[in-house]
């Protein structure tokens, strides 16, 4: 065990943990943030997305001994003062989520890919989403949320 | 000496219940549930209802006002995905006439109050259409009630507009949290007296309302049993046999007790799961980790021989044609065995249940569910104490497909919480666990034999269905089909995987439909429409409505379009649940085999549609989850277990693989219950694309899944 510093969301945090934690397990367990959610423990799912400075990782498969002094984003931090950002918005007014699991990871994938590409076509995020699953398959309005937060 | 006011009226939501308004302190009023007196004596005890008091005294609340006029809405059945905790809400609201912006919802917990509280088998609208409807009108005419004895006129002459009351000839208004001290006093309606709102007059239903959770699930609160925290909290993992029926004789528990965070680790066998090694440890991370550690030696029980390979044997045997079905000479027969895997649910949010037993011998539970009343009873049962001690709150739940109606992670639960009592416990089971540990949609074959005179007029359609553990679930209700069925045994446990029965079973008789309309020469579409007039498909089906989606699907898909070789075209169709449904595939595959799913265009007739978002979203979900299924899926059974346990091994189908989804639902009439919508879209997805394969490339898929074969053309 050892005692790990870390910036979540702009916040000073500090854990006791082994090394090898998974920074996943870090927020939800730890620090008490279940926006990152756990769905396979081998970075095939995508539920476990967060930012390390504005680059999408999967936390299952980043151990808290690697993030260093990287600025940590969660779901719970996109939004500022209970304003959602145009994305999260758009996820709303498409009415993306069904079962919802999936989605802190999906918003996180697809953040970053308007942060990198502001128009992206469909090809851009097929490449960008396909590391995220979506079990209810809400691929369809995901992909229109996107194209509208583009437009916007 | 009774202190329930027995109401004069007739409003329920069960047997078991009465409605009655009553005035909140600080102004307000509440639409409550209570339980009737004479109620079972396990309730009583839990001071739930019983003769002279118990819940009397504290109603459920199912719509409450605010002399704000802010309107608050119980949502009774769990959320799993299939938009009921919006749903049932927007037909209290629409028939209370308030603004639906005026309303929120709260999830209700399990109470015996609220009736039923089930999600499953797509029953949850149809059950609750008319009631929720009553119930937003009973209110509403008791505000109405209220208004005009103040204003000392006749109610009939009394409109409500967007939660106000008014009263035409003189002006007057009164918006309803004023009415509601006034209101609180009068007896709930009588059922038969409501007037329901007419469809021209909606302003809620059949409009696409946003999921009343969404704001909260877009910036990640805590909504899901897995995101549960308690005061105290530990934290557990259950290790069982990778063989089905197999239980622990030791494990290392000194070694694992040793490790980092593990507070006890422990052989457990809870009353309505499987045996065990449970690990408590103070993180989940340190939980599972403990549990990859564990070295156990298991008694691997009577199912360790059995295999994939060996029901396929076995299933061979029970379908060799023993020449019982016969034909004219100069027939064409269409013969041939269509197959497909086992699946597990692969709910995003894996298995987990909160519990925790009291000081005083009750116990909390925390569980994602679709039936919480049995989630209760079986915790219960496994913790050693009364169902009536314990409380349950439905979570909201990461998926379900029928994964959760089973209860068997709620039973694990209370056991362990009942070794650790005075500590709220949460287990969580591992991907690994959850895919190796689930309840399976089984395997099954379906041994076809039709034929088709020169005319191309269907002649007779023979399946001999094989199913693994047992033989549910024919081939679906379609005219022609004669079936019997036989059952290879197995002890991989098995459940209900979206629409159980015709998941698979409509991919099957679809596709042979299609291989017999090829046979007799008109097109596949011409071919059903043919055989659905000639009737009679079954018992439930009706061949007016189903004809309708069929039609309606093919002119939306533009259905018959010429199409070069590699580009093709397919129509499905399947009866599940009470809903028709109705979809056009358009695929294209390139000369090496790779298959592109463009398109799948849905025609949908349930009747009367709700929440039109949510609606919309059941079919395109179900569309693309009969897909992926039948493209990718597969799990192998090994040693009498299943060999996949994850994501690498068990490929859901992801966004670059899906296609455009087009949905059109046929009108209804919203004076009668629709049917329900989470489980139809998906029957008729897969031999829609495996049909259009079938166009495009001459070859006919009777194996799933489909990745497994070989789609090359020339």
């Amino acid at each position: 065990m050892a005692t790990f510093k870390l910036t979540v969301n702009g916040s000073a945090k500090s854990v006791d943990v082994e090394a090898d934690t998974p920074l996943l397990w870090v927020l939800r367990d730890s620090l008490d943030m279940v926006g990152t959610k756990y769905g396979c423990g081998i970075g095939m799912c995508g539920a476990c997305t967060v930012h390390l400075d504005g680059k999408p990782k999967r936390s299952c498969q980043t151990p808290i001994s690697d993030v260093g002094a990287a600025k940590v984003t969660t779901i719970e931090g996109l939004a500022k003062d209970g304003k959602l950002t145009v994305l999260q918005q758009a996820w709303c007014d498409h009415d993306v989520p069904q079962c919802g699991y999936c989605q802190s990871g999906q918003i996180m994938s697809a953040t970053a890919l308007l942060a990198d590409k502001p128009k992206p076509t469909d090809a851009d995020i097929d490449t960008a989403m396909s590391g995220n699953l979506c079990r209810c398959a809400t691929y369809t309005r995901i992909r229109a949320a996107i194209h509208s937060a583009a437009a916007k | 000496m009774n202190t329930i006011q027995e109401p004069t009226a007739t409003l329920e939501l069960n047997r078991r219940n009465f409605l009655k308004v009553t005035a909140l302190a600080g102004g307000g009023i509440m639409l409550g549930s209570y339980l009737k007196l004479g109620v079972s004596t396990a309730e009583a005890a839990a001071g739930r209802g019983g003769p002279g008091g118990g819940a009397a005294a504290k109603p459920t609340a199912l719509i409450k006002i605010a002399p704000n006029n802010a309107v608050t809405i119980i949502a009774k059945n769990p959320e799993i995905g299939q938009g009921i905790m919006t749903s049932l809400p927007m037909l209290i609201a629409e028939d209370l006439d308030v603004p639906w912006s005026s309303v929120t919802v709260e999830q209700g917990d399990l109470n015996a109050a609220y009736g039923a509280q089930n999600a499953g088998g797509s029953t949850a609208i149809p059950q609750n259409f008319m009631l929720m409807r009553q119930l937003g009108a009973g209110m509403r005419a008791m505000l109405v009630s209220a208004a005009a004895q103040q204003w000392s006129v006749d109610p009939a002459e009394c409109t409500t507009a967007a939660g106000t009351v008014m009263h035409q000839t003189t002006g007057k208004k009164a918006t309803y949290g004023e009415l509601a001290t006034a209101a609180a006093a009068l007896p709930v309606p009588a059922a038969n007296t409501l007037q329901l709102k007419a469809e021209k007059d909606f302003k809620i239903l059949g409009t696409r309302i946003s999921g009343v959770d969404n704001p909260k699930v877009v910036t990640g609160q805590p909504l899901f049993g897995i995101d549960v925290k308690q005061p105290g909290m530990v934290y557990a993992n259950l290790t069982k046999c990778p063989t089905f029926g197999g239980s622990p004789i030791s494990a290392n528990l000194d070694e694992v007790k040793k490790l980092s965070g593990v507070l006890d680790a422990f052989l457990v066998s809870p009353q309505g799961s499987a045996p065990g090694v449970a690990i408590v440890a103070d993180s989940t991370w340190h939980a599972m980790s403990a549990a990859n550690k564990l070295k156990v030696e298991w008694n691997f029980g009577p199912n360790a021989d059995q295999s994939s390979a060996s029901f396929t044997e076995q299933a061979a045997k029970m379908g060799v044609d023993d020449g019982s079905v016969t034909f004219p000479t100069d027939a064409k027969v269409v013969q041939g065995v269509y197959a497909y895997p086992y699946l597990s649910h692969a709910t995003l949010e894996p298995q987990n249940t909160t519990a925790w037993v009291k000081d005083d011998g009750t116990m909390e539970v925390w569980c994602p569910t679709q039936s919480p009343s049995r989630a209760q009873t079986t915790a219960a049962a496994a913790a050693g104490i009364p169902a009536a001690n314990v409380k349950l709150h439905i979570t909201r739940s990461g998926g379900a497909f029928g994964r959760r109606g089973d209860v068997d992670y709620a039973a694990e639960a209370g056991a362990i919480a009942a070794k650790v009592p005075g500590k709220p416990v949460k287990l969580t089971w591992t991907r690994e666990q959850d895919m190796t540990g689930d309840k399976y949609r089984p395997g099954a074959w379906h041994f076809f034999k039709g034929a088709v005179d020169a005319s191309g007029k269907l002649l007779g359609w023979n399946d001999h269905f094989v199913g693994v553990t047992r033989a549910s679930g024919g081939p679906g209700e379609f005219p022609g089909i004669k079936s019997t069925s036989s059952t290879v045994p197995s002890g991989v446990p098995v459940g209900s995987w979206r629409a159980p029965g015709d998941n698979a079973n409509y991919w099957a008789s679809q596709s042979f439909v299609d291989e017999l309309a090829h046979a007799a020469g008109p097109d596949p579409l011409d071919f059903r429409l043919e055989l659905i007039a000639s009737g009679p498909a079954g018992n439930r089906s009706n061949a007016t409505r189903a004809a309708g989606v069929l039609k309606l699907a093919a002119e939306k898909a533009g259905y018959g379009k010429k199409l070069p070789k590699g580009q093709g075209q397919g129509i499905s169709y399947a009866f599940s649940h009470a809903g028709y449904v109705a979809i056009v595939a358009d695929v294209s595959v390139t000369q090496d085999g790779k298959l592109a799913v463009h398109k799948l265009t849905a025609a949908v007739d349930v009747g009367a549609i709700v929440n039109l978002s949510g609606a919309e979203a059941q079919i395109e979900g179900a569309m693309l989850d009969g897909l992926g299924a039948a493209w990718y899926l597969s799990l192998t059974i090994e040693k009498g277990g299943v060999k996949e346990s994850n994501f690498d091994e068990y490929p859901l189908i992801r966004i670059s693989d899906a296609p455009a989804t087009e949905v059109h639902f046929v009108h209804g009439d919203y004076n009668a219950a629709p049917t329900g919508l989470g489980e139809p879209g998906l029957p008729a997805s897969a031999p829609a694309v495996c049909n259009a394969i079938f166009a495009a490339t001459g070859k006919r898929i009777r194996s799933l899944p489909i990745v497994n074969e070989d789609l090359k053309w020339s």
